[in-house]
């Protein structure tokens, strides 16, 4: 695997995220996830992409903090990730938006949990900043039950930025999207990380989106969960939905479809 | 298809509509149901004593009972020796109400919040609720009197289940995602609970808090039967042994006010904190006791 495909040209980016040899067992069989390596730098999009119940998301919770790996050590900015971290960001499948909350406190609640009311109410002009972000300007009163689903995930994603994290981890956050309304919020997605040069690991199961949105795309196999290939996606940026009709693109689908199928009977 | 709609359509009207079927009842207004069903009611009941087929001691006429609802009424409004039985009936609702109130949301949160409470505490609590708790009422006579004291407490007894349930169900309400994202942020466990757990919970707070209002009438009741005292349970009580079959009846309905009262004070304060989840028909209760 090259990092050739960095946008960065000429030199190499500093590494964000490093994990070494990441396992996860539970209970005494159940090996979730298999020794996996994989470094994350500045300003790069990576994907990991498998089957259901492969460990992607395990993974992913590793790398919050959320859980802790049974072996093996992870890295952030530096500084070895023993619990949930101020700088990160994330977003789930569900916005989970609270319904008792304005769509303004919903962004706010990560700073009036870590720093209290008075600073939340501080950063009320950056979370309107990030509503009309993301178009949603006007919303701020709004409580939950009057978005529809595409806006709540773009409240979702206004509160990930609130506390301006350096890296974005991102659990299917618009698999619950029409596909219409995902591919759009794809795109602001790559607007916004671009915009901030923030670094974002995204877990899915849509090769189309992995490869229309990533640097580099991890392909998982299913118990124990592993890395069997990164894939360097040499495509330009900013990436455009109209890409997808590429040769490049298509063989690019179909080299992540025959793995994801060979490691399905393997 | 198109051949077909073209050659048919001739000769008829441009809309060609059809009606849906609904139920005449659907079309009118609810408090015509209501009023028809009660009218219903109350003939029939006036045609059972009208045929003599059963003694009036047995059941009294419609418009016997009515007049004496209106004597009770009378009674009480000016003052009388009803008064003062139904304040003691009263002080014993609000009072168990306050306890059960106290010691159920105590005992939630130990349950729903602890891992302790879930898995020592719990199964001591369910083995008590299957138990048949009116059994417990000669017991509250032994240690607290005839007085107050033991009709309290087992009006408290009675309705502080559901409120342990719902307090320590909605405590486990909050799902998986929601938990996820307040660790991601770093919450502290009193964070969680006061910001996630007990809003989200407060939905099913409410319901054991509704089942527990209209409970707690029945143990004041169920109180001052088995442990006499000065309430409307004991005028009850006395009216049955002198066949006053009437008074009865309007005792009954009175007493359906105070619980009607709680039922509705709880609905009310579900309705301003819950604000988020007003449905249309909040006033019926919803009886889930899922954690139990």
């Amino acid at each position: 695997m090259t990092l050739a495909s960095v946008a960065t040209a000429g030199h190499v980016a500093r590494p964000v995220y490093e994990l070494s040899r990441v396992s996860k067992v539970y209970g005494e069989r159940v090996v979730a996830l298999e020794s996996v390596d994989l470094t994350l730098r500045e300003g790069e999009f990576h994907s990991v992409i498998g089957s259901s119940g492969c460990g992607k998301s395990t993974l992913l919770k590793i790398m919050a903090g959320l859980t802790p790996p049974s072996k093996g050590r992870v890295m952030l900015a530096g500084t070895p990730v023993l619990g949930a971290r101020a700088d990160i960001g994330m977003m789930f499948q569900q916005a989970t938006l609270f319904p008792w909350r304005t769509t303004l406190q919903n962004i706010l609640l990560p700073i009036e949990v870590r720093e209290g009311r008075a600073a939340a109410e501080a950063a009320a002009q950056r979370a309107k900043s990030l509503l009309e972000l993301v178009g949603l300007k006007g919303f701020e009163t709004t409580y939950p039950s009057q978005l529809s689903g595409g806006m709540a995930q773009r409240a979702a994603i206004c509160r990930m930025l609130i506390s301006e994290p350096n890296v974005l981890l991102l659990d299917e956050p618009f698999s619950a999207l029409d596909e219409i309304t995902r591919d759009f919020m794809n795109m602001e997605l790559q607007r916004i990380c671009r915009e901030r040069n923030a670094s974002a690991f995204l877990v899915t199961h849509s090769i189309a989106e992995a490869v229309i949105l990533s640097d580099i795309v991890h392909v998982m196999s299913a118990r124990p969960g592993r890395i069997v290939r990164s894939i360097a996606i040499d495509l330009p940026r900013p990436r455009t939905l109209d890409m997808a009709t590429l040769p490049r693109f298509g063989a690019y689908v179909s080299e992540i479809r025959e793995l994801l199928d060979k490691g399905a009977f393997l | 298809m198109s051949q077909t709609a073209e050659t048919s359509s001739a000769g008829l009207p441009a809309d060609t509509v059809w009606a849906e079927k609904v139920s005449v009842t659907s079309k009118l207004p609810r408090w015509i149901l209501m009023l028809g069903l009660l009218a219903l009611f109350l003939g029939l009941w006036q045609g059972v004593t009208a045929s003599g087929i059963v003694s009036p001691l047995i059941l009294p006429s419609p418009a016997d009972t009515i007049r004496d609802i209106g004597f009770v009424g009378r009674n009480l409004t000016s003052g009388d020796y009803m008064l003062p039985a139904l304040w003691v009936t009263a002080s014993e609702v609000v009072w168990g109400f306050v306890l059960a109130l106290a010691i159920g949301v105590s005992l939630g949160v130990l349950v729903g919040e602890t891992s302790f409470g879930e898995r020592a505490v719990m199964p001591y609590i369910v083995a008590i609720d299957t138990m048949p708790k009116l059994a417990f009422a000669p017991l509250f006579v032994a240690w607290l009197g005839f007085g107050i004291m033991s009709k309290v407490a087992l009006a408290a007894f009675i309705s502080v289940f559901p409120i342990i349930v719902g307090t320590a169900a909605g405590l486990h309400a909050a799902d998986e995602n929601a938990r996820m994202l307040f660790k991601s942020i770093g919450a502290s466990r009193l964070q969680t609970l006061v910001k996630l757990k007990i809003p989200t919970g407060l939905p099913q707070f409410f319901t054991g808090l509704k089942i527990a209002a209209i409970s707690v009438v029945s143990g004041a009741i169920a109180g001052e039967f088995l442990g006499g005292g000065a309430g409307f349970g004991e005028l009850i009580r006395v009216a049955a042994s002198q066949l006053d079959t009437p008074r009865v009846f309007s005792l009954i309905i009175y007493l359906s006010l105070l619980g009607l009262a709680m039922f509705g004070l709880v609905s009310w304060l579900q309705y301003r904190f819950v604000f988020w989840q007003r449905s249309s028909n909040s006033i019926s209760a919803k009886t889930t006791r899922t954690a139990a």
